[in-house]
């Protein structure tokens, strides 16, 4: 290993994505295009996006359904490879690595998706499904030691050891994810993808599972990317926070300053969805508009027919995303021509009040 | 005292199964005023789907009514003849489900089925019905009606669904609807839309509406009241502040406690222990003592009735004159309870 490689190493965060590209092509059949003389069609879900996550800390990502949120995730975990740009861990480019170069990585790096069912195989037992990569990765071979490690990892997320000679089918919601965080853990990864892993679950089971994924995080020290469209949960779970709109980040920040000083339209648009829990009367925005068709997304700044600051420029020019003082970085015409008025963001209290 | 809209008098619904039979929403009392919206919240499974379900008549068999008393205006419409429900259900009663396309068919334009079920209602002509659709589609927001309205289902994207659902619910003017989890399938920017415009839209027609959904938020800014169900039963009934800000049973003070919100810098959220039982195994006495942190011996034998707490009903022994330690001992002790102690309550 060169020198710079080993500096890089202590100095790089654990994740790092440049310019991150994945493009689809959507486009009908060669014949029919030929025939009916269509052009081709390319979906940008993922169009060029930067963002960093030093060790230990959560990344939240944020944004509408379509966005790209999902397709970022299988990024970085190498199920798609990009079209273009470069996902560097610990500072090393994974992206685009070949599975045998992968394999030692993908230990590393795990994912927990949102359907905790459709993501576990019902016809294993319990203690087959989280000792699968402690198998796959060959990381324990006597088979009582292998036994001993996966009750460990049950208990790790509060369920029984004996829970393990169950089929995933007997378990509830709430404990089949935590039966798929095990199953991540296993291989010892100090990064985790999770793709709205509490989205299909009760308030009550999520509260667990947020409480359980942070008491592990301060444990093992990993290191989160932790997708949802619940900006609540966001909120709760991260130290900085993306928001997405048609497959670029228009805006990021420390999830405080996002949440008390939104900078972009869309994000105060998507703070002014917030359901007003407390009951504090709060005026809130009318919210108009849908997100557009991704295949043929308005051009300049993709969200100028939904933004009431959108000019001609914002009609013609894409946005560049602009570092901020406050470790903010906006994509947004408005913002850097200084026209945007401040507010309405959400009041958030300077003490918690509790509900109750 | 007038009588209520809807009232809803110890309802018991059942499903026959290989195993016996299971009851699913286990006798619960309620009523609705004209004009209020009630909201239903819960844990799935927790019954708030049959209770809608019930009151419209449209339970899938083998579930059942197995007991109590269903009544609109005062008239039982839950023995009815089915022809003559379906008629109270168009006219009277309107649905709005989770999933849009499960209320529109996909083979006819939007515009058809609006004009039909207007036409089936009352006795309007071709060309008023049409204009009372297009004067709909405009209420419920929909872009470009005099276009769209020729248009199909499939060519809408969810949340036009949606509105074109509403404008079929509203299409008649009932005195009542039924939206079952009508924005849980839709993004928070267009679930703020479908909110706004069905609170205005009922305020405007006076329609009552039971607003059935798992979210809690969305009860904030809709009811009225609201009711908390639990294992098929209703843990607390009341004003929907007096709900949410000085929740009164030691359930629905948990579940308030674990919803994260933004500005509530919690290192961990409040979390209540297990999960809720599963029909076939419902505890003994209160459904919820084997989660509860202030469970005592009378809650492992007897079922707790609601009981009137100032301006809501709770079930639960705590405010038992004869049972608990007085009202204000009750709400105080519940109001106390803290991550902590339920992670105890958790690890014991
Ligand atoms: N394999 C694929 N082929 C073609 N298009 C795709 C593919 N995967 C994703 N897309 C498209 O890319 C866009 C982004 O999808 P993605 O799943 O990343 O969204 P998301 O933000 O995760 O949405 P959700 O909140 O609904 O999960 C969408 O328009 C989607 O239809
Ligand atoms: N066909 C059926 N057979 C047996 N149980 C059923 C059937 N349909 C629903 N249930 C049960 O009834 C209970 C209440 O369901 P539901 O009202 O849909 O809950 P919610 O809407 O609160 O999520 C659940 O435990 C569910 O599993
Ligand atoms: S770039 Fe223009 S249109 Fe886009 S969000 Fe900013 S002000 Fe609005
Ligand atoms: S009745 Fe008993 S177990 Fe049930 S909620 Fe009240 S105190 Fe808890
Ligand atoms: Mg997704
Ligand atoms: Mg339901």
């Amino acid at each position: 290993m060169s020198e710079a490689a080993v500096v890089s190493r202590f100095d790089a965060p654990m994740l790092r994505a440049q310019g991150l590209k994945r493009y689809f092509d959507v486009s009908a059949p060669w014949l029919n295009r030929i025939i009916e003389g269509q052009p081709r069609q390319i979906l940008k879900a993922v169009d060029g996006i930067d963002f960093e996550i030093p060790r230990g800390e959560t990344f939240g990502l944020v944004g509408e359904s379509g966005c790209g949120k999902s397709t970022v995730a299988r990024l970085i975990v190498g199920l798609h490879a990009p079209s273009a740009g470069s996902i560097e861990l610990e500072g090393r480019d994974i992206a685009g690595l070949s599975r045998t170069q992968m394999a030692p990585i993908r230990q590393r790096l795990q994912m927990i998706f949102q359907d905790p069912y459709a993501s576990l195989n019902p016809r294993w037992r319990v203690r087959d499904i989280v000792a699968e990569p402690i198998r796959a990765f060959k990381l324990l071979d006597d088979p009582a030691a292998i036994e001993r490690r996966v009750g460990a990892l049950l208990e790790q997320v509060k369920l029984n050891p004996k829970d393990g000679e169950k089929y995933p089918h007997e378990f509830s919601g709430g404990q089949r994810q935590r039966i798929s965080i095990a199953r991540a853990l296993a291989s010892e990864p100090e990064f985790l993808v999770c793709d709205e892993p509490t989205s299909a679950l009760d308030v009550s089971v999520q509260a667990q599972i947020l409480n359980l994924m942070k008491d592990l995080q301060r444990q093992l020290g990993l290191t989160y990317l932790f997708i949802s469209h619940n900006l609540a949960v966001v909120y709760h779970i991260s130290d900085r926070v993306g928001v997405m709109y048609l497959g670029k980040l228009v805006e990021q920040a420390p999830a405080k300053t996002l949440f008390t000083t939104p900078r972009h339209p869309y994000t105060r648009l998507l703070l002014d969805t917030i359901p007003d829990l407390d009951m504090t009367g709060r005026a809130r925005g009318p919210v108009a508009g849908e997100v557009p068709n991704p295949i043929t997304p308005p051009p300049g700044c993709t969200f100028h027919p939904r933004c009431p600051f959108a000019t001609d420029r914002c009609r013609a020019e894409i946005p560049r995303p602009l570092p901020l003082d406050d470790g903010a970085v906006v994509a947004c015409h408005g913002v850097e021509e200084g026209r945007i008025p401040a507010g309405p963001s959400l009041a958030v209290p300077e003490k918690p009040e509790r509900l109750g | 005292m007038a009588t209520p809209l809807l009232e809803v008098r110890n309802l018991v619904v059942q499903f026959p199964t290989r195993r016996g039979t299971l009851t699913a929403v286990d006798d619960i009392s309620f009523h609705i005023d004209e004009g209020e919206v009630l909201g239903v919240v819960g844990e799935s499974g927790a019954g708030k789907s049959m209770t809608g379900a019930a009151v419209i008549g449209l339970l899938e068999p083998p579930g059942r009514i197995a007991g109590g008393q269903v009544l609109l205006q005062g008239r039982r419409i839950d023995n009815l003849p089915y022809e003559q429900m379906r008629r109270i259900r168009g006219k009277e009663i309107g649905a709005i489900f989770q999933d849009p396309l499960t209320s529109l068919n996909p083979l006819y334009s939007v515009g058809r089925q609006l004009v039909e079920t207007i036409q089936t209602h009352t006795d309007m002509s071709p060309t008023q019905a049409r204009a009372r659709t297009i004067e709909l589609l405009t209420e419920v927001g929909i872009p470009a009606p005099e276009r769209r309205v020729d248009q199909y289902p499939h060519q809408f994207s969810g949340g036009m669904r949606q509105r074109v659902v509403i404008a079929l619910a509203l299409c008649v003017n009932p005195r009542l609807i039924i939206a079952d989890e009508p924005t849980t399938a839709l993004d928070v920017s267009i679930q703020a839309q479908i909110i706004a415009l069905l609170k205005r839209l009922c305020r405007e027609h006076g329609t009552a509406v039971m607003l059935v959904t798992h979210d809690m938020g969305v009860i904030a800014e809709t009811a009225d009241r609201v009711a908390v169900m639990y294992a098929g039963r209703i843990a607390e009934i009341g004003p929907v502040r007096e709900v949410i800000k000085n929740a009164k049973h030691p359930y629905t003070h948990g579940l308030m406690g674990s919803i994260p919100a933004v500005g509530h810098d919690a290192e961990r959220l409040e979390q209540i222990p297990g999960s809720m039982p599963r029909l076939t195994d419902i505890p003994q006495g209160c459904a919820f003592n084997p989660r509860c942190p202030h469970v005592f011996d009378r809650c492992r034998q007897d079922r707790p009735d609601l009981i009137p707490v100032e301006d809501s009903r709770v079930s639960c022994w705590l405010y038992d004159r004869a049972s608990g330690p007085g009202i204000e001992v009750a709400k105080a002790r519940v109001a106390s309870t803290h991550a902590d102690d339920l992670q105890e309550a958790a690890d014991v």
